[in-house]
């Protein structure tokens, strides 16, 4: 069974990869055949990451984040599954170039990094757990849409402002389309995160008799759902929108980043998914 | 052999005094389809005309005598002789004019290489020649083809992607900064063809709502009227640019009409929204600090003329791959018009007949294996009569066609009976067709 969940996550990375190889290649040569198949392998590791994560929940009967490598492989299939859902509406075809290597990077991270298995514990089992993960995990994924978004958004007002135009100039969309999936990301996302808090809340509150522990990853949290509410909030009230909201939006991923990577891996904490 | 001929002339040969004369006479361009079709030595024809050339495609028998008559035609429509005629004509003859037909087709022989207006010019000529009647098998095939090859081009290269005048790339750059215009309202600062040229493109390109400010308030009422819109003040011209998104200014006003701080201090009550800046004066009328602003975007002239540049050069490029897929469907057409005689049109025939027979006769014997050689003999020979006795007729049919006057209608309709062009489905044929229709109803 063990087995069968490590093939499952090898095919995914390595479909993850060509699809990222042929992202690349259309930025190169704009052909919508190479699109298509590129987003067809990501597709295909969408589909291969569904099966080895179900196979993963039916044998560990909760959610799959008991260890870091579950986490980032998680992590990897949140953000397929958003952009996935995002290409429908949007149809960025460039966003595909951006967002597929960050599911390979954290493909390739989950494999790289030995984990621990970790008896099956009540602690796991709870109802607001599993709405935390869920809610946090989508939201975070699309706010690595977000961060996409900006930074395409970064490299297209660039060119424009400067008046050089680049291989991107007319590969990316144009500051509207850009702008406003930053602000679709945003009010997806935003909703999401909060409950992904609040629920977390709740949880500590029932297993560890107190909701606020001083944790460094508490903290940052916090930060990030900080950073986005200015940006929702400057955004509706004063009409705050492209590089500030691009800018905003890349920081606030980044401190995603440091919440979710760097405290797990570097601190010692009871969120650090090694819990004892 | 029918040979294809080309004669015409366009930008490179002849001077605008001696196109805009074809142009004037051949406005109603069934005229000289009338005429064409009089002449004995021509078989089919198609006749092209547009401000900038002028061509006549047709098939004849006698070679020599097809040339002169056609040059003779259109000495008459310039009032001359041939003789004062000929330096501007090209002619070109087989392959060379099939070539010639598809680079037009594409594109890559016109003034601006790349616009795409001649695609349709080329449609509409010929649907009138269709109307006429006066092309037949071999234009059909070969217009038909030069409508897919510039398909084929503008879809595999980038020939027609890139704006190649200063309106064209201003509106591209709107496009990249607001996605579209429907909706956007621009204001025109000051008069001058550039600027009435960008803001006639911005309003056919969707941008809902013009706005003029002038010093003198009948010119700003005239411009207004022009583009259907309304007029400012030339004092509330900074207030305005709270309610605009594109402005085109091209004023002959020695300094600048707008400094950054004035466009900074609107960005607030626009929440921010984009502004597009289009200063097409010299000396320049708005502020170059104000590209600074965020969500501001300001381009000059020079800016402009710059994209222009970058974009024609690209268009040369991409021209070399556009030849290169022109080449190698002009061979393929040379290809087709060598299947339509008699003898070749035979030997497929037999070649498909006999594919089809050797197909069913192993088909039948490798379900029965029980037969003995002299069975299987008796099998083949069974079958092999049959073709032949099948075939019979068609052949002696196809033979007797080498002394029709309308040989390759029926050798024509003979290779569409048996399909035995492999490469051309009905489909194909069909499809063309669509467009073609679609394009009339548009």
């Amino acid at each position: 069974m063990n087995e069968s969940v490590l093939l499952f996550s090898v095919i995914t990375t390595l479909l993850y990869a060509v699809g990222t190889v042929g992202f690349l290649i259309y930025v190169i040569r704009t052909e919508k055949v190479i699109h298509r198949i590129a987003y067809g392998f990501l597709l295909a590791g969408f589909v291969s990451h569904t099966l080895g994560l179900a196979m993963l929940v039916s044998q560990l009967r909760q959610m799959p984040v008991t260890t870091l490598p579950q986490t980032f492989s998680l992590f990897a299939w949140a953000i397929v599954g958003s952009y996935l859902a995002f290409q429908l509406k949007f149809n960025i075809r460039i966003l595909g170039t951006f967002v597929s290597p960050l599911a390979v990077v954290f493909m390739l991270l989950s494999s790289a990094i030995p984990g621990r298995v970790i008896p099956n514990s009540q602690l796991f089992k709870s109802f607001w757990l599993t709405l935390h993960v869920a809610t946090m995990f989508i939201g975070m994924a699309i706010f690595a849409l977000a961060f996409c978004a900006g930074i395409m958004y970064l490299l297209q007002e660039r060119q424009i402002k400067s008046k050089s135009f680049g291989l991107l100039y007319r590969r990316l969309p144009s500051l509207e389309v850009l702008d406003s999936l930053n602000y679709v990301c945003l009010t997806f996302g935003f909703p999401l995160i909060t409950i992904g808090l609040i629920s977390g809340f709740v949880y500590a509150g029932a297993v560890w008799q107190s909701f606020w522990h001083w944790d460094p990853k508490e903290i940052l949290s916090v930060v990030t759902w900080l950073i986005y509410a200015v940006l929702l909030h400057e955004r509706l009230a004063v009409g705050w929108r492209g590089r500030r909201a691009a800018i905003m939006a890349i920081i606030g991923f980044s401190v995603i980043l440091v919440t979710f990577v760097g405290t797990s891996v570097i601190l010692e904490v009871h969120h650090s998914f090694k819990l004892g | 052999m029918d040979r294809i001929v080309l004669i015409g002339l366009n930008h490179k040969t002849a001077p605008v005094e001696i196109r805009e004369k074809f142009a004037v006479v051949c406005v109603d361009t069934s005229g000289p389809l009338m005429n064409l079709t009089q002449m004995r030595a021509l078989r089919e024809s198609f006749y092209l005309s547009t401000c900038n050339r002028m061509e006549v495609l047709f098939t004849t028998p006698r070679l020599d005598e097809g040339i002169s008559a056609v040059v003779g035609l259109l000495a008459d429509i310039y009032g001359q002789t041939g003789s004062a005629l000929k330096p501007y004509l090209y002619t070109y003859i087989d392959q060379d004019a099939v070539k010639h037909l598809y680079r037009v087709a594409c594109s890559l022989d016109s003034m601006v290489v790349g616009e795409s207006q001649i695609l349709g010019q080329i449609k509409d000529a010929y649907r009138q020649a269709t109307e006429a009647k006066t092309s037949g098998v071999i234009l059909n095939r070969l217009l038909h083809k030069s409508f897919s090859v510039a398909k084929q081009v503008r879809t595999e290269t980038r020939i027609g992607s890139s704006a190649v005048s200063i309106s064209y790339a201003a509106v591209e750059l709107a496009k990249k900064i607001f996605q579209e215009l429907q909706g956007r309202t621009a204001l025109l600062i000051g008069a001058g063809e550039m600027a009435e040229l960008a803001a006639e493109h911005l309003l056919s390109n969707g941008v809902e709502r013009i706005v003029v400010a002038n010093r003198t308030l009948e010119r700003a009422l005239a411009l207004a009227k022009r583009f259907n819109g309304t007029t400012v003040g030339w004092d509330e011209l900074a207030e305005e640019l709270r309610r605009v998104d594109i402005i085109v200014s091209s004023t002959g006003s020695p300094e600048p009409i707008l400094s950054a701080e004035q466009v900074k201090q609107r960005m607030r009550a626009r929440r921010n929204r984009p502004l597009f800046f289009i200063d097409i004066a010299v000396p320049r009328d708005i502020d170059p600090e104000v590209n600074r602003i965020d969500n501001v975007y300001l381009y000059n002239i020079d800016d402009l003329q710059g994209i222009v540049e970058m974009n024609q050069a690209e268009r040369l490029k991409e021209a070399a791959r556009a030849e290169h897929i022109i080449a190698a469907e002009a061979l393929k057409f040379d290809g087709w018009l060598r299947t339509l005689e008699v003898v070749p049109t035979i030997v497929s025939l037999r070649e498909k007949a006999e594919q089809v027979r050797e197909a069913e006769v192993r088909k039948t014997l490798s379900r029965l294996e029980s037969f003995s050689e002299e069975e299987v003999e008796a099998i083949e020979v069974l079958t092999q009569s049959m073709v032949k006795k099948l075939l019979h007729d068609p052949i002696l049919f196809l033979k007797r066609t080498s002394n029709r006057e309308r040989k390759d209608y029926y050798l024509d309709v003979a290779r569409k009976l048996f399909h035995l062009d492999l490469d051309r489905s009905e489909t194909e044929e069909e499809e063309d067709q669509l467009s073609l229709d679609s394009d009339k109803m548009s």
